[in-house]
Formats: C-alpha cells, structure tokens, sequence
C-alpha cells in the first residue's frame, strides 16, 4: 500500500517515508513533514525505505503490540540506520529503537525486543508520578544536534508513560522536567538516528521547527 | 519549568440551513449564535497559541455525521496542536473513524455512560491517552448521592446528566470518574450544567472532588467569564486544563492575555 501527497504551490526539499505498520494517526505527521517541506509518502512495504532521503517511525500504544506489528519492517529500518539516512522515531517510535522496555515485561512479553539502534533501556515513571504525562513541557538541549537548533528552552507536546534511559549518556540530546529530569530527545552516535518523546506534529511552532530542522537534514 | 496547565478553546459545530458544518455558540443560555466557520476558527486558534483544540459535533445525526467528519479531516489538517473531537461517539467503530478523520482524541459521554465496556475496548484498541471521558455534571441535594461536597453551607452531590442536562442517569460523577479511569480512560473532562453559560466562574466543588479523587488528568469546563476563572479553577480545584468557548470566540479575551494573566499570577503556562 501507498499514498502519495505532496504539498501544492512548493518545491519539496526532500523525499520522506512515513513507516505505516498498522498503528497510529499518520495523518498528522504528513501533514506536518509537509509543512516542513517533505514530499510525504507513507508506507507498509519495506521494499519502499531504500529510496527515500529519511524514514519516520510514527508511533502510539504499548511496546511490545508496536513492536510485534512492526517485525515485518524490522530489517529494513535496520538497513535504513546502517545506511546513514535519517530515520527519525516518534513518541512510541522513539522507544522502539531502544534495546527494551519494561512495559513489555509488565506484561508478560519480556521477550519482545527493540531495534537496538540506540542502546538502552525504557522505564516508567515513579509511582506518585500523575501517568500519563500528558501536556506541554519545555525542552533543555544538553547537546547539539541538527534536529534541535533553535528549540532550547521551547515547549513540546507529550504523552506518555514510559521514557527512554539510554546506556550511553552521550545519546540524550535534550530533557525534560518531570518529578526529574528524563530524556525527550535521544540520538546514535552518527547522529543520524534519533527520536522525540514527544510529538513534534502536535508540538505548535516549535514541532514545525524541529520538523523542517528534519526535512533539511534529510536534504543534504 | 515543568509540566504547563493547558488553555483550550472549545467550539460547537452544527449543520447550517444549507448543510454546511458551522459553529454555533450558546448566548444567554438558550440562543444558539452563528460564530463562524469551523476550519477558519481551528486555523486561528492554531496560531494564536492555544495549547489543544476542541471540536463537539452538536448535530448527534446520522446525516449530520459524514459532513463533520470532512470537516473534522479539514480542520486536523491546519491545527498543529492536539485536537480531541466529540458529539455521538456510540462504538469502537466510532472512535476509529473519527481518529482516522485526524483526531488525537475522542471525547465520549453518553455513549460511555451507556456501555461502560467502551472505555476499556477503546483504551485497549487505541490507547488510553485518546480516550476523554466527558461528564455533564448537576448538583443534586439530596441523599442518593455517594461523595458529598459542602456548598454555600450546604450539602450537595453532583449527578451524571445527559441530553444536554435534560435527563439525570442517577449515577455520581466522582464515582463514575474514578471507574472510568480504571477503565482506562486517559483524561475527564467535566462540565457544569450549574455553571454551564453563567460566566460566573467554573464549578469549583465539583472539579476539585474530582481531581481530589482520580489521578487521570482533568480538564474544567463550563461558566468561564475570564482569565481569573482559570487561575481559581487551576490553582483552588487543581484542574490540568481549562476549557473555554465564548469568552474567546467573542474576543472578550485573547489567548495571549490570558496567558499573561495566569502567569502573572504564578500559573504555569506555555507561551
């Protein structure tokens, strides 16, 4: 399956697939990397990753059910980090390119793994916590990266449960503040992996911001 | 700074004489205005830095329902914000196409209230955090009751009414609240048929048992007359979020002037 959309009346900087693997509002993450300038296409078929400039994995809903539905792309978004394009995760789609989560052996699906593409761990928040933390938070960048210039000290919008700890300090690009500090952006070394907490295509201005930091990015 | 309390603007949509999704917002209680058109609204708040964006499908008609999901579709595609939509959500049917439609969450009242099992086969189908519990609650005086607030010296429960108030169901909204967040629902959203049109100020009693009582996330609406509503709704109920409609649709207020004023009074808020 694929849908092909592109924005009228402006040239298109870069070709990016949306990975369709059965979950989640796609239509908003378009609509936004269209915004930002991408010419859009989403995607089930793997065969489809190799050609475009940068690969977005959406995502909503538990870990082990995301990752189970997405096995059938696992390779290809596998081939896609080893070759240096952009491939950028989204909320539950960030914490799927974690190693585990301990959501999936909440419930009894321990077994279930990530992509590993950067290394680590996904916790849930202490108990005491209001879950899920859900609104606008600021964002605090602790390094730099190309998908942040300009965002430091902005608000994003987040929903969730579960947050992404990776082994390596060096992968958190930027935190967020909530009954202490947690990690809202995290990234490979190459730095051509990464991934957002929260959902830049809900996240105003500042999420167009980071959107099209991607879309150029994806253009080089 | 940590997590903001959320400002929302929250408009009424009905189908016009011509059959074209219009807002309509109420005035003085029982009139209906025209207020404008729906997309063109959604676009403005979008840019006027509103933190969510609510859209209720007032019509509840079999005709009415394809035009407002195109509408719906054409107002997702211009708000970057999220956008929780609501108005006869009956079925997990329902729920998937109206977030197929571009909503990021479904608002369900009655059709909850009727088939509780629906809070937890759309929580498990979709996510619990696109799942809005929405309670239209009146103050009942008498001894039927289960959580009990003290207002003006008096003793009162608030009761889960629908049709629009019209009709009660008997059930107490605090003990609804905290079954539907056991459920799996991701967010409350509680109105006033007391306060509803009032401008005198959110239900306070209720939104605080409520808050006092379930973790989830709530958000106040009903009877918001301006900026200092919000600050005794966020700071004395403990509200997350405060919904408003014609305060901001009549331009008595900006977004932005409201958002100063709570900031000034010490109410985080994004800006």
């Amino acid at each position: 399956m694929s849908t092909q959309s592109r924005p009228r009346e402006q040239e298109t900087l870069a070709d990016i697939v949306v990975v369709d693997y059965g979950l989640g509002n796609l239509r908003s993450v378009s609509r936004g990397l269209e915004r930002a300038g991408a010419a859009v296409s989403i995607e089930s078929d793997p065969e489809a990753f190799g050609d475009a400039d940068g690969v977005v994995l959406p995502g909503v809903g538990a870990f082990g059910e995301g990752m189970e539905n997405a096995e059938s792309v696992r390779d290809a978004l596998v081939e896609v980090a080893e070759s240096d394009t952009p491939l950028f995760g989204i909320c539950l789609g960030m914490q799927m390119l974690l190693t585990e989560s301990e959501e999936a052996e909440r419930e009894g699906q321990g077994d279930v793994k990530g992509l590993d593409l950067v290394p680590g761990r996904n916790v849930r928040f202490e108990a005491g916590q209001t879950v899920p933390h859900m609104g606008w938070n600021d964002l605090s960048v602790q390094r730099e990266h190309p998908l942040v210039e300009g965002v430091d000290g902005r608000y994003a919008y987040f929903v969730h449960s579960y947050y992404a700890v990776p082994d390596d300090e060096g992968a958190v690009v930027a935190t967020t503040d909530y009954g202490g500090s947690f990690p809202a952006i995290v990234a490979n070394d190459d730095g051509t992996v990464f991934g957002t907490q929260f959902h830049p295509e809900k996240s105003g201005e500042t999420g167009l911001t980071i959107l099209r930091n991607f879309v150029e990015l994806c253009a080089e | 700074m940590g997590l903001t309390k959320r400002i929302i603007p929250c408009i009424d949509v009905d189908l016009d004489e011509d059959g074209n999704a219009a807002v309509y917002t109420g005035v003085n209680f029982e009139d209906l205005a025209y207020t404008g058109d729906p997309v063109e609204m959604a676009r403005r708040y979008n840019e006027s830095g509103a933190d969510e964006f609510v859209f209720l499908d007032i019509t509840a008609s079999a005709e009415g329902r394809e035009t407002m999901l195109d509408t719906v579709s054409a107002v997702a595609d211009e708000v970057f914000i999220p956008l929780t939509v609501g108005g006869g959500i009956r079925t997990t049917d329902d729920i998937k196409e109206t977030l197929r439609a571009g909503a990021d969450k479904v608002s369900i009242n009655s059709g909850a209230l009727a088939n509780p099992e629906l809070v937890n086969a759309g929580a498990r189908s979709f996510g619990n955090q696109c799942i809005v519990i929405s309670v239209d609650a009146r103050r009942r005086y008498d001894e039927q009751g289960e959580h009990y607030a003290q207002v003006d010296g008096e003793s009162c429960w608030f009761e889960c009414t629908v049709k629009g108030g019209r009709e009660g169901t008997g059930r107490d909204v605090v003990e609804w609240a905290q079954e539907a967040a056991e459920r799996g629902a991701g967010e409350l959203f509680v109105n006033s048929i007391d306060a509803d049109g009032t401008k005198d100020g959110y239900d306070i009693p209720l939104t605080k048992a409520v808050c006092d009582t379930v973790d989830t996330p709530v958000i106040a609406s009903s009877g918001c007359g301006g900026p200092e509503d919000m600050e005794e709704v966020f700071t004395d109920a403990g509200a997350d979020a405060a919904l408003a409609a014609s305060i901001f649709h009549f331009d008595e207020y900006s977004i932005a002037e409201t958002k100063a004023y709570l900031d000034e009074h010490g109410v985080p808020v994004r800006r």
